[in-house]
């Protein structure tokens, strides 16, 4: 597979929140709005790349039956890390997203790159795998943030629409229109790159 | 690899160790710019609950309620010029919420803003000045006459955050609490 391949995979035949379904729990609880799905997107993809470039690293020495106690314990440390360093340095940031970063650990999408790819794979390879995949998940995240926000707050990356305030269905914002966003979604998505694929 | 016992625990004992060390390391690194973030938060909180002000003195600490309320006292000038009350409620509807509110001297209230709270993104998180009005109907209430609960409850004077009535009456009742602890200065 060519490198430009392998990065651009993740974008729509290898999407893991249309076509792959990986990651559901950050992806239904995060995207209330394009912004905190923007946010945990990028969160996740950082150390998504990070996690792949580690794990590729240390893949040979690693016995195969402890491996997933393994990647477990980098992920995690990789998650923390960041967490501490964002804290230090960007408070702001650190702010919208606090409750999300801890969350990153138990996305399978990381583990289900690091056992499907990176520990097969050279770590420029893998790095390019995590990019790619972490773009794919950005860009979901950000779409469903996107269509929840504007249905359900009549507003688009904070910016409110005044004129449709009235007309803003709050259960897009809770749980059930997570379900009911991201099915459509699902839907016109497969629909629309069925071509691609 | 192949797997032996041997390997397995010596390979993972080698990564928890080296992870170990590394979350180490970088908590004493980022231990300082962590407390500063933190210090100036708190500077920024009170400013903006409080109108101009020249000193911050140390906070009184007041346990109530299983936790602290904090009280910074604000002077211009070797004046009072008000109170900024660290305060909290254990019954938001994601756990405890903590909001600094501003009293003036003469006890009404000047402002508040929320320190940290779990609320539901789009609903109870409105309690943030950043996301709705409903903290801005506190400011230049004084207490005495403006009733601290929520008007559905017929308990007082507060419009709630719809959909999130919880979460509203959590705010009250912190502030409420920053109130009562706050009011024996007023009498001095």
């Amino acid at each position: 597979m060519s490198n430009l391949k392998i990065f651009t995979k993740g974008f729509v035949k290898e999407n893991p929140t249309f076509s792959l379904l990986l990651g559901m729990c950050p992806t239904l609880g995060t995207t209330t709005s394009a912004v905190n799905g923007m946010s945990m997107g990028l969160a996740t993809m950082f150390v998504l790349i990070l996690s792949n470039i580690v794990i590729s690293l240390i893949k040979n020495l690693i016995p195969d039956k402890v491996r997933i106690p393994a990647f477990i314990v980098v992920i995690a440390t990789l998650v923390t890390l960041l967490q501490l360093f964002m804290e230090a340095y960007v408070p702001a940031i650190y702010e919208t997203l606090g409750v999300f970063i801890p969350l990153i650990v138990v996305n399978c999408i990381i583990l289900g790159r690091a056992e499907a790819f990176a520990s097969k794979n050279t770590p420029f390879k893998s790095a390019l795998d995590g990019a790619g995949i972490g773009v794919g998940f950005t860009f979901s995240l950000t779409l469903l943030g996107a269509a929840r926000e504007f249905l359900g707050s009549a507003s688009l990356f904070g910016h409110k629409f005044e004129a449709l305030q009235p007309y803003g269905m709050l259960i897009f914002v809770l749980a059930p229109g997570a379900f009911i966003a991201l099915s459509y979604l699902m839907v016109l998505f497969n629909k629309a790159t069925a071509k691609i694929k | 690899m192949k797997s032996s016992l041997i390997n397995m625990v010596m390979v993972l004992f080698l990564i928890t160790l080296v992870c170990a060390a590394a979350i180490g390391g970088v908590y004493e690194l980022t231990k300082e710019p962590i407390d500063a973030a933190k210090q100036a938060k708190q500077i920024a909180a009170i400013s903006e609950v409080l109108p101009s002000f020249e000193k911050v003195g140390i906070p009184q600490e007041k346990s109530v309620d299983g936790d602290v309320v904090k009280i910074y006292e604000a002077t211009s000038g070797g004046k009072v010029v008000g109170y900024a009350v660290e305060t909290f409620s254990k019954n938001g509807f994601g756990g405890t919420i903590r909001i600094m509110v501003g009293f003036k001297a003469d006890g009404t209230i000047s402002g508040t803003s929320v320190i940290s709270h779990s609320e539901t993104p789009g609903l109870g998180d409105k309690i943030d000045k950043s996301k709705s009005d409903f903290s801005k109907q506190f400011e230049g209430q004084n207490p005495e006459t403006f009733k601290l609960g929520v008007k559905k409850d017929g308990a007082g004077d507060v419009d709630a955050i719809t959909a999130a009535t919880i979460s509203s009456r959590a705010f009250v009742d912190a502030v409420n609490r920053a109130y009562q602890q706050v009011k024996p200065y007023m009498e001095d």
